[in-house]
């Protein structure tokens, strides 16, 4: 039956497929799709889900080892992450402690669905109920008989051992949080039968992909019936699921957590400014300075449903009685944000003006128009910058008792006269020079040792005088929304787009600019194709290192 | 027992080229010192120190040889402890044609015996994680990892790209994972199994149940990385098991006293304060036999620490400060340098102050303190500085200098091995690849 429904819906999404080639420009092309990837739930993902599942009275206290940052962002990163015999002590500690909290008799009437024949005696039914309850919403799937059968058995043991049934259940709940199922997304793939010969996602790690991506969570219950269903499989009952998540107040807190890893947040963890230098710096301005840039995206892109381009030149922004004194600008209320507009004339607009940016890309006691330049070259635009030659010689720049040298300009002009470094200087500085009106966190400054600052400078052809005319220009260059896409569908997928997608992201690049650069309408054009499903085996392992492996833990 | 036969055999189809009889595992257990009072032995413990950012080689490398060099400008901080210490000079990482990967090659080349290809890639497991998995399965922890930068990210201890064991930051919190409530006391006078631990283990061995089925499901590297976390929960696994069993006494352990929740950061006044309590407790997490193997980090590579004042961090300055045309040197860049060579002696001194059988906690050890660079203006990754402290169980000589005068940097790697017991006969790859150890450090 299930079968019928879909072949009517394939039928109507082919119609709708040919009717938008008139209405919304070409159809999607053909993917053969990415290699399926293995991710490590990130930090923000753990707690989001540990709230949804349990609740948000759960205390997820403890430390969660870094993330390494991959091709630019900790998303990607996380296809790579292993979990260290540290970090898997924090995730035991972290299940008990879960999973205590979760059986505790104040929370029992909430989080258990069934009670036990004896408190004291093992209960297969009942811890049956209550671990494929939780089971299925951890792992993202129902739990198949023998893994159920296993983790009640685990249930009964620890009844026995401890004499107590809710310590039983709690110790087969804590392992249901350390189990790889739990702490790994693991892609699942099977046949495409609409596609001979390809694979893509199955249903399951379809609902993982569409929930993270759009809420930076493990699904609901409402997307894993849908999986269970079949409707995944579907244009419409796809359509139906991804609308339902772009209505949901939680896209805000899935489109906070890309910019997040986009706008490379976690470096604010360890950001520490000299306290004589920047007496204004403190935690609670580097954390509302983050809140600030948030807020002024979520505002733009969803509230508002602007142009993705607009960041760059908005004068629309948020603040608070933290961030007042550094802008300059009077918060009348004790606590809580108060919508700001900067007046026209104001050396301020756009996300590179805010504390956030120009703090977080500067030196502890400096400003730096270099890693300024950098982070907009890389981050904006999507252009990476070469590391720099190792024996390079700064004695032409060294001497800050030259009254020539007195600007960051002049210090780094001379310092380009080396020819090694002035390739890559190039392309970095004259960005970062015009945002020399922000010190070291972000404070507006005319002059710089007693010299006058001159924040010209050039992007790709464009000059310009100030950091106003710097965000126009990176507004209008044409990799800035490119860069968006290719971040995103990273972000989405946890690979870089290869070859093979070079077509289907040109497709995609080709809405986006259609629909004016709505984020909202990117995030429903990746959910709604096929590209975005589609799966590549994964390599063959290789000689020495699978194969070994393949073999057994082998303790010796 | 996890240098296991494959990991092993693995090692040397990836070209560490180590020549292993395999009967010879056995000895890997028995690494031992001399006997306490009580006829137990002292175990030997490794453990690596390391700072960034280098030195002015002028300055520091000594000129004689032997026990009798003199004391250069720049070892005057180490001076103190000069009898418990050996001093490595002019030894090289060769890159074998690759690029220098600025604050990278040289401290990866040193740890892994092999310059890496890309940055932030290595393919082989650094050195004190082949001298853990060889003799540290016998401890609650295979090894330890410590920062005074407040960056857990600062660690150069790695099994793989992917594999970087974290370190830890706060003195509080490795206070509490050391000596929390799940430690027990080696000298208390009763000792009876904790049943919950008994059930822990039990329940814990359910997590790695379905290991060949998730295994089958995943890519070759995809595969190695489960490997690994399967490889963690099975540690954990043989933590709660030790747990289970009565600890041997260890007359040195006392437990230390619980540290102040101070700040962490990189400010240097802070990271001086917050290494010296880490130590500390490091000297008695050893004492009470909670590891063997440790790795302190007291600057990160590419060295993040500031000062109060000063609006460049200690990196920055050896790029950009201008060389004081009469001192010769980067006068402030070499202040944080010689900070940090006085905060290895401080470290050195804190485990010679532990008393154990005959001698000190220091004579049982082998730890080996380097950077990233020589001269760090230029990333020069030729000279490395590499200090050594401890006796070895009085396997090792201490109070020389031993000049490399160019020869690969793997030569002190390999010695390290050798002492601790692993059955290498060769080290690194190649033109870094040795089968020449320092005899002359021997005893």
């Amino acid at each position: 039956m299930n079968k019928a429904r879909n072949r009517v819906e394939a039928a109507i999404a082919a119609l709708a497929l040919l009717l938008g080639i008139t209405a919304c420009g070409p159809a999607e092309p053909g993917t053969a799709g990415a290699p399926s990837v293995v991710q490590r739930l990130t930090e923000a993902q753990y707690r989001q889900t540990i709230a949804d599942v349990f609740g948000d009275d759960i205390r997820v206290a403890g430390r969660f080892e870094p993330m390494v940052r991959k091709d630019g962002l900790v998303q990607v990163g996380a296809g790579a992450a292993a979990v260290t015999p540290s970090g898997f002590e924090q995730f035991d500690r972290l299940g008990r402690s879960i999973a205590a909290q979760l059986v505790a008799p104040e929370r029992r009437s909430r989080t258990m669905s069934c009670k036990p024949q004896s408190d004291t005696a093992p209960d297969d039914a009942c811890a049956g109920q209550v671990l494929a309850k939780y089971g299925r919403l951890l792992f993202r799937r129902p739990l198949s008989p023998e893994e159920l059968a296993a983790r009640i058995a685990v249930a009964n043991a620890a009844t026995k051992g401890s004499g107590s049934f809710y310590e039983g259940l709690r110790l087969a709940i804590s392992t249901e949080l350390e189990m790889p199922e739990f702490l790994f997304r693991i892609d699942a793939t099977e046949p495409d039968p609409d596609r001979p010969g390809r694979l893509r996602l199955n249903a399951y790690s379809k609902a993982s992909r569409l929930s993270f991506l759009f809420w930076n969570t493990a699904p609901d219950d409402a997307l894993l019936v849908a999986a269970e269903r079949g409707e995944l499989n579907s244009r419409n009952g796809l359509a139906r699921q991804v609308d339902r998540m772009l209505a949901s107040a939680r896209l805000a807190s899935g489109v906070r957590s890309f910019f997040v890893d986009m706008l490379g947040y976690e470096g604010f963890e360890t950001l520490a400014k000299d306290s004589m230098i920047y007496p204004a710096f403190n935690p609670a301005v580097a954390g509302d300075a983050q809140e600030q840039t948030l807020r002024t995206i979520v505002d733009l892109l969803l509230t508002q449903k602007g142009d993705y381009r607009d960041l760059f030149t908005t004068r629309k922004t948020f603040v608070d009685r933290v961030l007042g004194p550094i802008y300059y600008v009077p918060v009348a209320p004790k606590h809580g944000w108060i919508s700001y507009e900067f007046p026209e004339g104001d050396p301020r607009a756009g996300l590179l003006s805010q504390i956030s940016f120009a703090a977080l890309y500067s030196h502890p006691g400096q400003s730096s128009p270099t890693l300024r330049g950098k982070a907009v070259r890389e981050v904006f635009l999507c252009q990476k910058v070469p590391a720099p030659p190792a024996n390079v010689n700064f004695t032409v720049a060294q001497d800050t008792s030259n009254p020539e040298y007195r600007t960051a300009r002049a210090r780094l002009t001379a310092h380009r006269t080396n020819p090694t470094c002035a390739g890559c200087h190039k392309i970095m500085d004259p960005i970062g020079l015009a945002l020399e009106n922000f010190d070291g966190i972000g404070a507006y400054r005319a002059d710089e040792n007693g010299a006058p600052i001159d924040a010209s400078g050039e992007l790709d052809g464009v000059h310009f005088s100030n950091a106003i005319e710097l965000g126009r220009a990176i507004h209008d260059n044409p990799a800035a929304p490119v860069c968006l896409v290719d971040t995103l569908y990273k972000y989405a997928s946890g690979h870089s787009a290869g070859p093979a997608q070079r077509e289907w992201l040109q497709w995609l690049n080709g809405r986006f600019a259609a629909q004016g650069y709505r984020l909202m309408d990117l995030l429903r054009d990746i959910a709604l194709s096929e590209g975005f499903y589609a799966v590549t085996p994964a390599p063959a392992p290789t000689q020495n290192s699978a194969i070994n492996d393949a073999s057994g833990r082998g303790e010796g | 027992m996890t240098l296991t036969r494959r990991r092993v055999l693995r090692g040397i189809s990836r070209g560490i080229g180590a020549s292993v009889a395999m009967p010879l595992l056995d000895c890997m257990l028995n690494a031992n010192g001399t006997a306490l009072a009580s006829g137990a032995p002292i175990p030997l413990r490794f453990g690596t120190w390391f700072w960034g950012c280098g030195m002015n080689p002028e300055r520091w490398n000594p000129k004689a040889t032997g026990a009798g060099y003199e004391i250069t400008p720049e070892l005057k901080p180490v001076e103190r402890v000069r009898p418990q210490i050996n001093v490595l000079s002019k030894f090289n990482v060769l890159l074998d044609g690759k690029s220098n990967f600025v604050h990278y090659s040289g401290n990866l080349g040193l740890r892994t015996g092999q310059a890496p290809a890309q940055a932030e890639q290595n393919e082989l497991p650094t050195l004190d994680i082949l001298i853990a998995d060889a003799i540290g399965t016998s401890t609650r922890f295979r090894s330890l990892e410590l920062t005074a930068t407040g960056n857990p990210r600062h660690s150069y201890s790695r099994r793989s790209t992917s594999l970087v064991n974290p370190s830890e930051p706060s003195p509080l919190a490795f206070y509490t994972r050391l000596f929390g409530p799940d430690f027990q006391d080696p000298n208390a006078a009763d000792f009876k199994p904790d049943p919950g631990v008994i059930v822990r283990r039990s329940v814990l061995s359910s997590v790695s149940e379905d290991r060949a089925r998730v295994m089958n499901q995943v890519g070759a590297a995809d595969r190695s990385r489960l490997d690994e976390y399967f490889t963690s929960v099975r540690q954990l696994e043989q933590q709660l098991e030790l747990q289970l069993q009565k600890p041997p006494p260890a007359e040195a352990c006392k437990i230390p006293e619980k540290p102040a929740d101070g700040p962490i950061g990189q400010d240097i006044a802070v990271s001086l304060t917050n290494h010296k309590v880490m130590v500390e407790l490091l000297a008695m997490a050893l004492a009470c036999n909670q590891t063997k193997v440790f790795n302190m980090v007291f600057s990160d590579s590419a060295s993040s620490l500031t000062r109060a004042g000063t609006d460049m961090t200690h990196h920055s300055l050896t790029h950009e400060e201008l060389i004081d045309p009469q001192l010769g040197y980067q006068p402030k860049a070499t202040e944080f340098h010689m900070q940090a060579l006085g905060a290895w002696a401080t470290f050195v001194e804190v485990l010679a102050a532990v008393r154990e059988g005959d001698g000190t906690l220091l004579d049982n050890c082998l730890v080996m303190a380097h950077s990233d660079t020589s001269f760090a203006k230029m990333h020069d990754v030729l000279g490395i500085p590499v200090m050594l402290a401890g006796k070895a169980g009085g396997r090792v000589k201490t109070g020389l200098h031993i000049a490399g005068n160019g020869e690969p940097i793997t030569r002190i790697g390999l010695t390290l091995q050798q002492v601790m017991g692993l059955p290498v006969d060769r080290w690194g790859t190649g033109a870094m690849q040795t089968a020449k150890p320092l005899s002359e450090l021997l005893a």
